[in-house]
């Protein structure tokens, strides 16, 4: 019989909170202790800069910096140079549209992405596709707000080169059948960027078997520090992509009128990056392979079905995706504005995102203002959705009355 | 559960969120426009001052019931006062929101209702939207502004 994971000690935050029901990990997840442990260990015993000192602390800090490289290879089944350190999944998904894009696209070319899109997956590609009088086209959602196969099929023409789609929504939880479209795409002779961000703390991620050109997410929402992310591309495009960013590190030979630039990755990361996170990145990996995807969907499904069991039976409310495969319910208390209703979750120290979760396009598109969203992840249990629950039988209760 | 519900939206709350007072805009008058995108709230208020007075106060826009009631409520404190004493009233409202004692209780009248939001701070910046476009109004700006 499957039974629910039992992490919630491996979680400071949850430790210093008893009361709090954390359902806002599709924003942040929480880290555990290992993560932050790393942290301390990189300030605490070679706490110095990577990549330039030819002193030994600094070479031990580049080594565990490095190894976070081989091991997100490993764990994305890429090789090291496809791997970019980055700020996070949005700067990984600019360093794309204005790095490869801007050279890519002619005027007239089109980009075809989806109303279900992050801001930042959608943004960097209309403000590029301005630049180059490129067109940008977005894939009609199903009636329940899906990518379908068919629908992707309709909206590619000739004239498409790029296609930038999200693994899973970030407001919808709905998983798109990326592999299916890549494979499309790619008869079409389209790049396909994936934004990961919401996907990799609950699936497990091949770029090989994906064959996606691109791929980025964050270390934050896996459990893994802030300020940290990755970007994964085929070399061959990361080749003629070109850096965002000039400056220290990346370069190659600077002369008075000229310069050039280290090879893909390193040419992409310039500055003294954030050390302690891309050292700390490691434990996250390491805790999610620890327990394993398998275990990890398993947990989320048993709560997900209890949540969506619970859900069905209160009046007043509005669910938008009970078809949802991931552990993200979003919805609204009818009658009341997302703000209003989420006061009441927080006087239930249940935290939850309330808004247009930097997704404008998918709110216009369920014709709402914003909406309430809950997701479930590996630190929760039977208990919290209880508590949910109760909220959210208050609010119906409360606004039903207004 | 420190702070109930029912001490955020009270009766005067309601009542103005059920049936607000001067709203929609009138063509003419000064209009500032003032939202804030992290959470979508959305204000147009618009003063218009005649013999430096406060002679009316319009307000339209979308958002949570503290920010539409408190631009409602607004309208109707502000309404009749000179320039110099909505100015005061509306630094006042701040110093209510912060759970500070306001310099004069009693000329904030309804708008004394949300006293209680400093017990709830996510909630402020909903409460003081409309005031901050009053308040930027009564000092010459006009047009958009996003609040963040």
């Amino acid at each position: 019989m499957s039974t629910l994971l039992n992490v919630k000690k491996d979680f400071p935050v949850l430790m210093n909170n008893k009361d709090l029901v954390y359902l806002d990990t599709a924003a942040t997840a929480l880290k555990p202790q290992c993560v932050i442990d790393k942290l301390d260990e990189y300030y605490t015993l070679y706490g110095v800069n990577v990549n330039r000192g030819v002193y030994t602390l600094s070479y031990q800090a580049t080594l565990e910096y490095e190894e976070t490289r081989t091991l997100t290879a490993k764990f994305l089944n890429a090789k090291e140079k496809e791997i970019v350190f980055t700020k996070g999944a949005s700067n990984g998904l600019n360093m794309v549209a204005f790095g490869f894009g801007m050279n890519y696209l002619e005027e007239g070319d089109e980009v075809i992405t989806s109303e279900l899109e992050h801001h930042s997956n959608v943004l960097p590609w209309m403000e590029v596709c301005k630049h180059k009088k490129a067109i940008l086209k977005y894939i009609p959602l199903d009636s329940t707000g899906r990518i379908t196969i068919e629908a992707f099929k309709k909206t590619i023409s000739p004239k498409t080169k790029v296609v930038a789609l999200t693994y899973v929504s970030n407001v919808m939880g709905y998983i798109t059948p990326i592999k299916e479209i890549i494979k499309i795409a790619h008869e079409h002779g389209i790049v396909v960027v994936v934004d990961a961000a919401q996907a990799v703390a609950h699936m497990k991620i091949d770029v090989v078997d994906l064959d996606c050109d691109f791929l980025a997410f964050s270390s934050h929402k896996m459990m893994g520090p802030t300020g940290f992310g990755i970007l994964y591309g085929k070399y061959k495009y990361l080749k003629v992509m070109k850096p965002v960013e000039y400056g220290g590190d990346m370069i190659d030979v600077v002369e008075k009128y000229s310069n050039t630039t280290k090879d893909a990755p390193f040419k992409f990361e310039t500055g003294t990056p954030p050390v302690a996170e891309a050292i700390a990145f490691k434990e996250a990996i390491q805790y999610i392979e620890k327990i394993g995807y398998n275990q990890i969907q398993t947990h989320e499904q048993l709560l997900l079905n209890y949540m969506k069991e619970q859900l069905a039976k209160i009046k007043g409310i509005t669910v938008y995706n009970m078809s949802t495969e991931t552990g993200i319910i979003a919805f609204n208390i009818n009658h009341a504005h997302p703000h209003d209703a989420a006061t009441i979750f927080d006087e239930h120290q249940v935290a939850l995102r309330a808004g247009h979760h930097c997704a404008q396009l998918i709110i216009k598109w369920l014709e709402c203002v914003g909406t309430l969203r809950a997701c479930i992840y590996i630190y929760n249990d039977y208990h919290d959705i209880d508590k949910f629950v109760e909220a959210v039988k208050e609010a119906a209760k409360y606004f039903e009355e207004w | 559960m420190a702070h109930s519900i029912s001490e955020l939206y009270n009766q005067v709350i309601n009542e103005h969120r059920k049936y607000p007072r001067n709203k929609g805009l009138i063509e003419g008058y000064k209009t500032l426009h003032l939202k804030n995108p992290s959470c979508g709230d959305d204000v147009t208020v618009q003063v218009s001052v005649k013999d430096g007075k406060v002679a009316d106060v319009r307000h339209d826009g979308t958002g949570c019931v503290i920010c539409c009631s408190s631009a409602s409520v607004m309208s109707e404190v502000l309404i009749g006062k000179t320039v110099e004493e909505a100015s005061e009233i509306i630094d006042d409202f701040y110093e209510l929101i912060k759970g500070n004692v306001p310099k004069d209780e009693d000329r904030l009248g309804d708008a004394i209702v949300y006293v209680n939001i400093h017990n709830f701070p996510p909630r402020a910046k909903c409460a003081t939207l409309a005031w901050r476009a009053a308040g930027a109004l009564l000092l010459g700006d006009e047009g958009e502004q996003t609040d963040e």
